[in-house]
Order: C-alpha cells, then structure tokens, then sequence
C-alpha cells in the first residue's frame, strides 16, 4: 500500500508538471497575437494608421475625387477608434465642458466632428504619392501622454505632422490621438478661441447651433 | 504696460521737460486702446489691438472678394497647369536665394547650402528656375525671411498684427519688411513696368495655388479672424522654434474626472 502510495504521488507529481508545461506553451502560444496589441508603441500606431490610410486613398478613386461620405466612413472605420474625440473636444471647449450637461456635449461632440472631418475630406482628397517619415520618439516607458513626430513627403517641402497621443488606463487596452498638428498648427489651440468666444456671446447652446449651421452650410457647397 | 515701459528709454533720452507730455501722450494711447479693446468680448493677451486688426481684416478681405480672388480664380482656370507651376517655381527660385542668405545669418550651414544649391540649379538646369531641378535631385527647400532670422536671434514676435493688403503679421515681421523688400529680387529691377508686371504675376500667382486652402478656411473656421490668427502665430512659432517649440502651458484635460 505504501508503495502504491509513493508512486500515485510520483504519477501525480509528474501529470501535474507536464500539465503545467502544457498550460505555459498554450499560454504563450495564445498570448503572441496579443502582445502585438499590449506593446504597440504609440510611434507604431501612428505608423500603421498612416501608412494604411494613404494606401486606402491611393487606391480609392472616389476619395480623390472628393466623395465625403467615403472619407466619412474611412475615418469613422480607421482612424476614431484611435481617437479619444471627447478630450478632444472637451479641450476646445476649455473650462465650460464641465458645466454643460451630457446631452450638450454629445451634441458638441457630434457638430464638432462633422465640422473637421468634412475639412479634412479636401485635404485627404489631395493625396497622391505622398509617404510618411516618422521622426524619432522621445519618451519614457512610464509616460502616459506622448508627443509622436511625423513628416509627409511628396514632391517639394514636407508637411510636418504631429501628435499627442495618452495611454489608455488598463493593460493592453494602447493609445488614443488626442490632438494632433499639421505645419505647427494644433487643432484644438486653434478652436480654443474661436469656442469661446461663441460660449462667451452665446453660451454653449448658442455654440451648438453655430456648429450646426456651419455644417448644414458646409453641407450644401459640398 | 509695455507701451509704457517701451517709450521710457526715450523719454529720459529727452529730458524731463518734455517728459510730462510724452506720459500724457501715452496715458491718452493706453486710454483709447484699452477702450477699443473694450468692444471686444473675448481677450487674448496676443492680441492686444484686435479692434484694429479686426477693421484691417476685413477690410483686406472685401479687396480679396472683389479683385484678388477673382483674379487668381480666372488666372487658375485659364492656364494649364504646367504654366502655372512654372510661373510658381520661378518666384520661389527668387525667394531660395532671400531664404539662403537668412539661412546662413541662422548659421545653419546644411540649409543654407541647399538653399544656394537650388538657385544654382535651377538657375541654369532649370532653365532661369522655370523648372524645379533641384527638388527631383533632392535638395529640399528651407523657406527663411528676415523676419524668422529675427526670431532665432531671439527677438520676441510681439502682438499679433494685420497689416493693409498684406494679412497676417506679427510687430517683428512688421519691423523686418524693409529689409524683407530689400531681399526681394524683383524690387530690385529698375524697369518699372516690368518689375509692376512680375510682383503682380507674383501676387496672383500665390492667391491662386491657396484658393483651396482659403475654401478650406471658409468652411472649418467659426470666426475667420480668431482661425486665421491663431494659425499664424503658433505656424510662425513652430517655424521659429524649427518644428518642435516648447509646450506653451497647456489646459489640463476638462473631461477627465477629478
């Protein structure tokens, strides 16, 4: 009985071991897909969105042509899920984004978003041979908010392309634009006055409703 | 504030006799100034002479609508491209050698070498700079006036000013426009009409290749002076600061929870 006693344990000990070698393979086997999606640095990302954006155009007649409702769907698809436009937006807005309810800044949110995507339709449209340079990123491991550098080359002067980018809380869950610059400009810098002079005369429905008369204005030309 | 500490140094250059009077003179200033301010709502400490600048804005404005635009439009229209981007790369073959001396008063020996590189090429390959050579050989184009020279010297942009005919400026541009004239080549021909006929050509030639992006403007910008401004200055001091200027204070994130 003892015998049998030891060797069950034995039996058990060495199941138990390869079970374990079993679980760490598949783990690891499993794991590999996504730790492309845990480690992508925010220079990678930018990378990839740009480089898979100015293929798509290239490849899409009706976007050079300036088919808003493509370029629409293009960055709804491609580029918003990088994006936390709610930051975005909520610093354009400057300190009045506390004091409106949910419901005005969804609308914000909403305006906004038509008002910039149909702006950068006619840009987008203007791409040919165009490819990206990515310039080097200097950050910490620990940075939760980084500056990615870029430049866009064509025939002549390259387009400086910048972006402010935050890390997501929670593991893997990677990185969100939320400002980003072209030639020095910044986008939100460059709504920031404009918002809040309209808060200011108006308040912020009276900015809801001057974005939506600008879009249905823009609408129409279009 | 400035203005007064501005005026000081030459106040006591003066003398206490007329000293008394200056003060008034820049007391009355302030005074209207500040009134004029007044009308304006929203205040940005760049922007002390908005009222003023304001006028001047739309005033160049009403002159683009009715002649510089139009003009530059039939200009885009009846030309074929290939003019139009000969007539574009001749300017700015004049403009690389301006860009070249400012480059080399930055001390930056690469882009002033690209810079008197491209006018030599294109110059004589180029056919009088008519064709861009240079770019297909892949000597890029490091566009400098006198006004950035000033700026990597050190010299502080000062206010934001709108300048009649010819937009956007800041009181250090505004300062540097004479030596700027003098930088520029076709000021410097002595036939009248011909050097009239080249800076007009010049002029159109410029509207035309920005008619899109003024479209883009009209259509992205709430308030075309508040767009138009604060595009200006931090492009001027992004250029300024070679792409990569310090962060200016920036607001916190008014959507992140407390």
């Amino acid at each position: 009985m003892r015998v049998y006693k030891r060797r069950d344990i034995k039996m058990k000990r060495t199941f138990l071991r390869q079970t374990l070698v079993l679980l760490t393979l598949a783990t690891a086997v499993m794991a590999a897909p996504m730790a492309y999606a845990v480690d992508e640095a925010p220079d990678a990302l930018i990378k990839r969105l740009s480089v898979d954006v100015l293929e798509t155009i290239k490849n899409d007649k009706a976007i050079r042509a300036g088919d808003t409702a493509k370029v629409v769907a293009l960055v709804d698809s491609r580029i918003m899920p990088n994006v936390n436009f709610q930051r975005m937006t909520a610093s354009a807005v400057g300190p009045a984004w506390r004091q409106a309810s949910p419901e005005q800044q969804k609308r914000l949110q909403e305006e906004f978003k038509i008002l910039l995507v149909r702006t950068y339709a006619g840009a987008l449209a203007q791409v040919t041979d165009q490819t990206v340079n990515m310039k080097p990123l200097r950050a910490a491991a620990e940075d939760k908010e980084v500056l990615v550098r870029s430049e866009i080359k064509g025939s002549g002067e390259s387009i400086q392309l910048d972006y402010r980018l935050e890390k997501t809380p929670g593991q893997g869950a990677g990185w969100r634009i939320y400002n980003l610059n072209v030639l020095g400009v910044w986008l939100v810098e460059t709504y920031r006055s404009q918002f809040a002079q309209e808060i200011n005369a108006k308040g912020v429905d009276g900015l809801i409703a001057t974005l939506t008369e600008r879009n249905k204005a823009n609408g129409k030309k279009a | 504030m400035n203005m007064v500490k501005l005026t000081h140094p030459v106040v006591a250059v003066r003398g206490p006799a007329r000293r008394s009077a200056m003060v008034r003179v820049v007391l009355l200033t302030l005074v209207v100034v500040l009134q004029a301010c007044s009308a304006v709502p929203y205040k940005d400490p760049r922007d002390p002479m908005e009222s003023w600048n304001r006028s001047v804005f739309k005033f160049n404005d009403a002159v683009d609508v009715a002649v510089v635009k139009p003009v530059a439009t039939a200009y885009r229209d009846v030309l074929p491209h290939w003019v139009r981007t000969g007539v574009g790369n001749f300017f700015n073959n004049l403009e690389d050698l301006w860009s070249g001396v400012n480059n080399a008063l930055q001390f930056r020996a690469l882009d002033t070498a690209d810079s008197f590189g491209r006018f030599v090429v294109n110059t004589t390959m180029g056919f009088g700079g008519l064709l861009d050579v240079a770019s297909e050989m892949g000597m890029e184009r490091h566009p400098a006036n006198f006004g950035l020279t000033l700026g990597r010297w050190g010299v502080g942009s000062g206010p934001f000013v709108v300048i009649p005919l010819l937009g956007s400026s800041t009181l250090r541009d505004t300062a540097a426009l004479s030596i700027e004239y003098k930088g520029n080549l076709v000021r410097s021909i002595n036939d009248d009409s011909t050097r009239n006929a080249l800076t007009v050509l010049n002029l159109v030639d410029t509207r035309a290749s920005f008619l899109k992006a003024g479209e883009v403007v009209e259509g992205a910008a709430l308030d075309k002076y508040s767009f138009t401004r604060d595009a200006y200055l931090q492009r001027r001091r992004n250029q300024v600061y070679d792409g990569n200027p310090p962060d200016e204070e920036s607001a916190p994130d008014p959507s992140a929870p407390d």
